[in-house]
């Protein structure tokens, strides 16, 4: 078995390469992405072996950097294009939302948009209001976008692959401060299936949904429970579109009680979107409301104190957990 | 700077002048068709935005780019697309919302597009469809082909900032790309002195490292002279921007009564005429006569009239096909509200 150590960066890095490789299509548009090598280092180096053609950098246009990448999806290349956080997504939602996503749709088939938006978001550096934000809903609230999160290693690299195989646009959001969390790999394993959620932890009193660098939290946190002699079982969603719900409904009508974890602001988030459908579909299983632990619907707060209090810790979700079982 | 179009037409003989006419004959009767697909109830809502007055510019244009080269278009489009070859009835039944559109029905009139022709799309986003062809130019670069892209646009797009993050990065990587201003004096009610202190359309594209050109729409033979330098220019990895001046005949959109603007400025406006100048042009040239054009212009009415026909008798799309192509081939389609439904509350 050909184990290997990796950090979540480099996973991301290797995906690029191989993908770039496999397919002299894929080219990488955006800002610092050649010699700087991206402002979190995903494309270090890369332009050595592939030059300043596929490793493009742009001015500080983010409209045309996607824009752009719509165009070229069009007409012959595979683009990743890179928005160096998630929080610009303002200045690129129309070419996002109203353009790539809508495209296929609108033209009755014709022609897709095999795009991909790479980019990073969540808090742990202190970062800011503006450069924190988990803004997965705004993409998740759009037909016709695709939508991986991933929080390991192994499914960064994976499902960045994949993700370069689509025919259709994809977000890829990556958590920022999972970029030096290393990982033993083993590279011969099966790789990450695309859209299907995965069962992190094993449990019978609860379930826990969740995706991102919320998995780990809420992991800790199952850990902790487990000690208490509380069995709950985590599943990490891994793409929220494809969402898959089927592997949720089976373990919720089993454990029959639900917490979703997300980082994102509460209201009319992903968590309120993912507790809705546990309601609905597992109405009749449920023995306690669905609850949402997802970030204060505040701006994300500078000091880290409150930043890290901004958002669902292993401490809270330990104690949601004890409460809805009366234990 | 030289306008291209300052060199001396080409010898009569060789001009393409009788073709340009045809085809903006064909816009404009196009265009009068609409309206009254509209005026019969027979077209998908109202948001329809006619280009006579604008032909000299979609045929000019048009007439100067190859096969191979695409563009995409904002949303008063019919004239570019008609001028690059697009099936007219295939045009009106998506513009009546049918299946045997180009966009079977779902794109419309602000969102028709049709990949065989290198329509990459119009756009019901002022500015949206411009960075597609910079996109496009990348590609043709890239992957070594010698195709141009070209986007057709309003002057109310020469306020986003886009445009400019368009021309930046396309004159930046040396791109084959044409950008075309369509300057029809007014963005809906505000006319182009109410949305800009600076006119000179062609000096923001220069600053920028661009070939560029103004041109007077009414002029075709001017506009396709202008417009043949530029692309060859953009085929040589010089990128290009042309403002083509002309004047928009009727309202911004078929509700729209132009309560903002005075009837004399419009009886003024629809002096520059492209089509009744070209006919002129042919006539006073000696290159046709009368008979000939009128011969030319009632077959061409004739082939119009029959797009209504095919509209009004063509299907609606059927509503499964609702949840078709929001993703590629072969992904689920999304599960129908009903059907969710019928299953969350099978037993009630
Ligand atoms: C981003 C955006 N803002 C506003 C509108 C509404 N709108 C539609 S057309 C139009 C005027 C556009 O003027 P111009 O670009 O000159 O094109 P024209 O209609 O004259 O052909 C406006 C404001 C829109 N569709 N998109
Ligand atoms: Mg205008």
């Amino acid at each position: 078995m050909a184990e290997t150590e990796i950090t979540y960066r480099d996973a991301l890095r290797q995906a690029l390469q191989d993908a770039m490789r496999a397919d002299d299509t894929v080219v990488v548009i955006g800002e610092e992405v050649g010699a700087y090598g991206g402002a979190y280092g995903v494309t270090r180096d890369l332009i050595t072996e592939f030059g300043a053609g596929r490793l493009i950098d742009t001015p500080i246009s983010e409209p045309a950097i996607v824009g752009v990448a719509v165009g070229a999806a069009m007409t012959g290349l595979r683009p990743v294009a890179e928005l160096m956080y998630v929080d610009f997504l303002g200045l690129v939602m129309d070419q996002l939302a109203n353009q790539a996503a809508k495209i296929r749709y609108m033209f009755g088939g014709q022609i897709g948009v095999p795009m991909v938006l790479r980019t990073q978001g969540g808090t742990g550096r202190s970062a800011g209001a503006q450069h924190s934000q988990s803004l997965e809903g705004w993409i998740m609230h759009t037909p016709g976008l695709r939508l991986a999160m991933p929080a390991t290693a192994a499914d960064a690299y994976h499902l960045l692959r994949h993700s370069l195989t689509l025919p259709d646009p994809v977000v890829f959001i990556e958590h920022k401060s999972l970029y030096t969390r290393k990982e033993r790999v083993d590279l011969d394993a099966e790789p990450t299936p695309w859209g299907k959620a995965v069962v992190r932890r094993q449990g019978n009193d609860l379930t826990l949904v969740t995706y991102s660098r919320m998995v780990h939290v809420a992991l800790a946190a199952a850990e902790q429970l487990a000690k208490q002699d509380i069995s709950v079982e985590l599943i990490d969603l891994r793409t929220l579109n494809p969402l898959d719900m089927a592997t949720v409904i089976a373990s919720v009508e089993r454990t029959g009680r639900a917490v979703v974890v997300s980082e994102g602001p509460l209201t009319g988030g992903v968590a309120s979107e993912l507790a809705a459908r546990i309601g609905e579909e597992c109405f009749d299983y449920l023995q306690a409301p669905v609850i949402r632990l997802a970030g204060e619907d505040i701006p994300i707060p500078v000091s880290p104190d409150l930043e890290s209090a901004s958002i669902p810790t292993a401490a809270l979700i330990v104690a949601t957990v004890r409460r809805m079982l009366r234990r | 700077m030289t306008p291209p179009d300052a060199t001396p037409g080409p010898a009569r003989a060789n001009t393409r002048l009788p073709e340009l006419y045809r085809t903006m004959r064909r816009i404009r009767t196009f265009e009068e068709r609409v309206a009254e697909l509209y005026a019969r109830g027979l077209s998908a809502g109202s948001m329809l935005h006619l280009s006579i007055g604008e032909e000299g510019a979609a045929a000019g244009v048009a007439a100067a780019m190859r096969p191979e080269d695409s563009f995409t278009t904002h949303h008063r489009g019919h004239g570019i697309f008609l001028a690059r070859g697009a099936d007219p009835a295939r045009m009106m039944a998506e513009i009546g919302g049918k299946e045997a559109g180009y966009c079977r029905g779902k794109g419309g009139s602000m969102h028709i597009a049709d990949m065989a022709l290198g329509h990459l799309g119009a756009n019901a986003i002022v500015g949206g469809g411009i960075p597609h062809v910079v996109g496009a130019g990348l590609s043709y670069k890239r992957l070594g082909t010698d195709a141009i892209s070209v986007a057709f646009f309003g002057d109310g797009a020469m306020q986003q900032g886009l445009l400019y993050e368009s021309m930046n990065m396309a004159a930046l990587w040396d791109l084959p790309v044409l950008f075309v201003c369509i300057n029809n004096q007014y963005g809906m009610g505000t006319r182009i002195d109410r949305a800009t202190r600076s006119i000179e359309f062609d000096r923001r594209a220069e600053a920028f490292g661009l070939a560029a050109a103004m041109v007077d729409g009414e002029d075709v033979e001017a506009v396709h002279r202008t417009a043949q330098a530029l692309a060859d220019g953009a085929r040589g990895g010089k990128p290009g921007f042309m403002a083509i001046s002309c004047f928009r005949f009727f309202g911004h959109g078929r509700m729209d009564k132009s309560p903002y603007r005075t009837a004399e400025e419009e009886a003024t406006g629809r002096k520059r005429d492209p089509v009744s100048r070209a006919r002129d042009a042919l006539l006073s040239q000696g290159l046709n006569d009368a008979a000939a054009l009128d011969a030319l212009d009632a077959g061409i009415a004739r082939e119009m009239d029959a797009t209504i026909d095919f509209t009004a008798a063509a299907d609606a799309p059927a509503g499964a096909s609702m949840f078709r192509d929001v993703f590629g081939p072969g992904e689920p389609e999304p599960e129908p509200l009903q059907s969710r439904l019928d299953r969350i509350l099978a037993d009630a």
